[in-house]
């Protein structure tokens, strides 16, 4: 039996990981050609490497499929319910760093905070004889966030991507989406709430909690922790 | 899977409550989202399985069956009217895997516009002897008593309406209160706003379609509430004793009485209360032991808004209750569009009640 180590099977996030264990004195490779999804692992015996798409690792996870694996703690966090019972954080990874935030036209000098927002949304149902809409693609995470701080009146509407523009094209009001720098928000025209961070995600390694654990499976595994400094 | 011992005491209950004179009702599995999601947002969501056909749009597995009873009653035009039903509901579960994703639940539902107190007792009464020979504890609330309490206070309406829409988040009622109260301090961004003579210059693109209108009059909504006196701290204190109340009814009660004569807008709420005390009484039940709580009822759904109950297994707080019930007469408006009609509703989870008895 193996280890079964879940990378994302392209672009700078593959990259970056592979740099990262690299950097721990573990080679990750891309075996085959360029266009094959299929990896080696130099450097540490019983771990395989097996490369996915950064969003279908979540899911891996928590099924057991993979026993380790790098993605976003945000995908984790909406994908999974209960994610702290399905993965651990082993250690967060310090790049592909992105928060989830709230943001609204600037336009809106009067909501500035979650408490605005709320009342926005009332006086704007009200008005419009609907919710106010939110763009997103994070709907546990947002909702959950909304729930917890007492916002109402408003409606999720799902967007896949584009996401700033949806306020421009009038399908939204408001948005929900993962900014790094803020650039894009500001280009279409939006603010970050003060107090609308959901979530400040980066890449982290996590170890499923539903996976067959061997014995021989956790010697991997101890080995790995100690190469990594765990 | 809903075991065959659950379907034969869904039978005995829904015998119990057409014996009672209620008209049994089916209601579709698949139900319009539309109409839920705009009930209840987007926590629907999280509760109730939502699936959609290229035609129909999004639909969703029958979270309860008081949606399509209330819609059915609002055509019928029946009054009063009795209803019971019988079925599986469907709830989506985030949190706790060990919860069932679909169960049974019988309902008995009264529309009855001239005699709510009794209507509010005779459901009340008709729950509890469905569970007799089950160990359950009932308790008991009053979201009307609550309500009063806020549409008394000495303060705008803006600030009541605030307060009216956030009765069922205790979280956000706090945070209001706080901020009404003068409790906490001003955020820095609205005191920056209020101090700017033409805050709209240079705000940014108008884009969407909450227009530059509507900015103006939230603006002039928030010098109007900075300009009123904060709500005083002896009605922050009443509400706080409503809010923590927990007491047999007839303690309640005098306690309600008390709280009155300082606050007289309570009086006709706390004459309901005593009134359906007395109903409750008349139909034997026990209110001298019947517990009252005024916080009940503030967590669930935001539908209830009168009277309150559940019945929870004795000695297991940690299960969820066999039984749950009460007045919902603003959402008969919302679904009557404007014609409301009082409401009163119970149901039991059959399922619960065959586990519990198999322990006794």
């Amino acid at each position: 039996m193996t280890v079964k180590l879940g990378v994302p099977s392209k672009g700078r996030l593959m990259e970056k990981t592979f740099d990262w264990f690299a950097d721990r004195g573990l080679r990750l490779t891309k075996t085959g050609s360029d266009r094959e999804y299929a990896g080696a692992v130099a450097g540490l015996d019983g771990l395989e490497l097996v490369l996915l798409s950064a969003g279908e690792i979540p899911r891996d996870l928590a099924l057991g499929r993979v026993h380790l694996g790098v993605t976003g703690s945000d995908l984790v966090r909406d994908k999974l319910a209960n994610w702290d019972q399905r993965v651990a954080e082993l250690a967060p990874m310090g790049f592909g760093g992105a928060d989830l935030v709230i943001a609204v036209p600037q336009m809106w000098v009067d909501v500035d905070t979650l408490d605005d927002l709320d009342a926005a949304a009332a006086a704007f149902r009200a008005r419009h004889g609907f919710r106010l809409r939110i763009a997103t693609k994070y709907h546990r995470l947002v909702r959950e966030f909304l729930r917890d701080n007492g916002v109402a009146d408003y409606a999720l509407v799902d967007s896949q991507g584009a996401t700033e523009g949806t306020v421009k094209n009038e399908t939204a009001e408001a948005v929900a989406d993962i900014t790094s720098t803020g650039e894009t928000l500001r280009a279409n025209g939006l603010k970050v709430l003060s107090d609308g961070l959901i979530h400040a995600s980066q890449a982290t390694l996590f170890k499923s909690r539903r996976a067959p654990w061997t014995d021989a499976d956790r010697a991997v595994l101890a080995r790995l922790e100690s190469l990594l400094g765990l | 899977m809903i075991p065959a011992a659950a379907r034969t005491e869904a039978a005995r209950l829904m015998d119990l409550f057409t014996a009672a004179g209620a008209v049994p009702v089916e209601a579709a599995i698949l139900q319009p989202a539309d109409i839920l999601l705009d009930l209840y947002g987007e926590d629907i969501r999280a509760r109730a399985y939502v699936t959609h056909d290229p035609l129909r749009g999004e639909m969703m597995l029958r979270p309860d069956f008081t949606v399509p009873v209330v819609q059915m009653h609002m055509e019928s035009r029946a009054d009063p009217a009795r209803y019971a039903y019988s079925g599986e509901v469907f709830r989506r579960q985030e949190v706790d895997e060990t919860r069932p994703a679909e169960y049974l639940q019988v309902g008995y539902e009264v529309f009855d516009g001239q005699t709510p107190a009794r209507a509010d007792a005779e459901v009340f009464a008709i729950i509890a002897k469905g569970l007799e020979g089950v160990a359950v504890r009932p308790a008991t609330g009053d979201i009307g008593i609550l309500t009063a309490a806020v549409q008394g206070l000495r303060t705008t309406d803006a600030r009541k309406a605030a307060l009216l829409r956030h009765i069922w988040r205790p979280r956000r009622f706090r945070a209001l209160l706080d901020r009404f109260g003068g409790r906490v301090p001003t955020p820095p961004s609205r005191l920056a706003l209020l101090s700017i003579d033409n805050p709209l210059i240079g705000a940014g693109p108008e884009i969407g379609l909450r227009g530059l209108d509507e900015v103006a009059a939230r603006i002039a909504a928030l010098h109007d509430d900075a300009a009123a006196p904060p709500i005083s701290a002896e009605e922050i204190d009443l509400l706080d004793a409503i809010l923590s109340l927990r007491e047999t009814m007839p303690h309640v009660l005098s306690e309600l009485r008390d709280i009155g004569v300082d606050m007289p807008a309570l009086s006709s709420a706390t004459a309901r209360l005593a009134e359906r005390m007395e109903a409750l009484s008349r139909q034997g039940v026990d209110v001298e032991h019947l517990e009252f709580e005024g916080n009940y009822g503030r967590t669930s759904l935001e539908y209830y808004d009168g009277f309150v109950f559940g019945f929870y297994p004795e000695g297991r707080p940690d299960l969820s209750p066999v039984a749950t019930g009460g007045r919902y007469d603003a959402l008969t408006r919302v679904l009557g569009q404007g014609r409301a009609v009082p409401a009163v509703g119970g149901v039991i989870r059959p399922e619960m009640v065959v586990a519990l008895r198999g322990q006794s």
